[in-house]
């Protein structure tokens, strides 16, 4: 079942902290985001595999925005 | 006049090696300076360079309004009008201003000094500056210095207050998602919010009416130009006049007195005061609403934005790393700011 990664807030993609492929677990950090000059970082909400990023560094991305997807 | 010169120097080290600051203390800590050597008549009135960019710039109220200008193109009305519950807050937050209004009327500073010392609680720059003009010139750069300072200190100032009045579990909270914001409305609001806040507090007019105009330029969409411009070019080059005629203030008469010590504990207690107001207030209207508010947020109802967003931030990820209250705490921080400045406008109704 694949679950997907969502963005808790707008702001634009500094840095993706996985690989695709790789296997993560909950809490683990997935991309970091830069809003408002500060850097939030975005956890996965499930353990799994990491299947793919819909964003790449420097996309600007809106709340809710599908970040990536774990199955 | 030695020693006010060395303060000068001080604030040039500060800004080149600790970086703090840079773009306001490199002018004000040069400004000291040059005001400082003797027989220059830098700020002679009717004469000296410094004096016209003093007279012309701040007291004719001519830059503080530009930088809100400026502000308001940079500000995105967004976090607020998806969660206007939230601008309670922000007028909550005001409580540290006027509480040390009457703390510091009570030390003995005049009606006029106590108002201008309150609104340090803002931590608001331009709002201090705006009011010191006009009600207490001669508190202006102490003013002015302290509540660039407590801006900067916003990190280390708030988080202890910020402990000590929420538990871990409130910390914890996790706020429902905002609504999504349509355009039309973040258009309307620059243009109603003028009209409400200039009819009802006359005398914040200069301030509110750029501050929205500089928005609605950017709301707009159709000037980019504009709000280019007046978010960096036009706003650099006021910062520029703004930092070296606060600095020019600052002469030995007026800096050197035996209650500017006062002036910085006054400001930093009503920073204080503003912080826990704002959070006790979001724990108080969570006796009454279903749909839970972090109570850190609260303590964005200073201004200081978005410093004090980003402190919410932190401590809300410090319980929770999963915990992003980033946006929300920006709602309550911008209405802080618009807080200040109608506080600004009802001391000026009164004292002017």
């Amino acid at each position: 079942m694949a679950e997907e990664v969502c963005a808790p807030l707008s702001g634009k993609v500094l840095s993706l902290a996985a690989e695709v492929g790789s296997s993560v677990e909950e809490d683990d950090e997935i991309l970091v985001l830069e809003a408002l000059k500060m850097e939030t970082v975005v956890y996965a909400p499930c353990d799994g595999r990491l299947k793919e990023f819909k964003v790449k560094v420097g996309d600007q991305v809106e709340e809710d925005d599908v970040l990536a997807v774990i199955e | 006049m030695v020693f006010t010169g060395c303060i000068g120097l001080v604030f040039i080290y500060l800004a080149i090696r600790k970086q703090y600051e840079p773009l306001l203390l490199l002018p004000i800590g040069f400004g000291i300076l040059v005001a400082n050597l003797p027989l220059t008549h830098l700020m002679e009135p009717g004469e000296g360079l410094l004096w016209r960019f003093y007279h012309y710039g701040i007291e004719w109220e001519v830059i503080p309004p530009l930088i809100f200008l400026g502000l308001g193109a940079h500000t995105d009305f967004g976090p607020l009008l998806s969660q206007p519950r939230l601008i309670f807050l922000g007028a909550a937050a005001q409580g540290g201003v006027y509480v040390t209004f009457f703390v510091a009327h009570a030390v003995g500073f005049s009606l006029e000094e106590a108002a201008t010392i309150g609104i340090i609680g803002g931590a608001d720059g331009p709002t201090t500056i705006f009011l010191a003009a006009q009600i207490a010139p001669q508190l202006l750069g102490a003013c002015a210095v302290a509540a660039y300072s407590y801006m900067a200190l916003v990190p280390i100032i708030q988080p202890p207050i910020m402990r000590a009045l929420t538990t871990e579990k409130e910390r914890k909270i996790r706020m429902k998602k905002s609504r999504k914001v349509p355009h039309l409305e973040k258009i309307l609001f620059p243009i109603v919010a003028t009209i409400v806040i200039v009819l009802l507090v006359p005398q914040s007019a200069a301030l509110i009416s750029m501050f929205m105009l500089g928005n609605l330029f950017r709301e707009s969409k159709v000037v980019d130009r504009l709000t280019d411009t007046v978010q960096n070019s036009l706003m650099n080059i006021v910062t520029i006049f703004l930092g070296i005629s606060v600095g020019a203030t600052m002469s030995a008469e007026t800096f050197l007195r035996s209650d500017v010590i006062f002036i910085f504990f006054l400001g930093l207690f009503a920073f204080m005061i503003g912080t826990a107001t704002g959070i006790l207030l979001a724990k108080l209207m969570n006796l009454f609403t279903e749909d839970k508010i972090n109570p850190l947020v609260g303590a964005a109802g200073v201004s200081a934005v978005p410093m004090a967003a980003r402190v919410v931030q932190k401590m809300g990820a410090e319980a929770d790393k999963k915990n992003y209250l980033l946006m929300f705490a920006m709602g309550p921080n911008l209405a802080g700011v618009i807080g200040t400045v109608i506080a600004a406008g009802i001391f000026l109704t009164i004292f002017k």
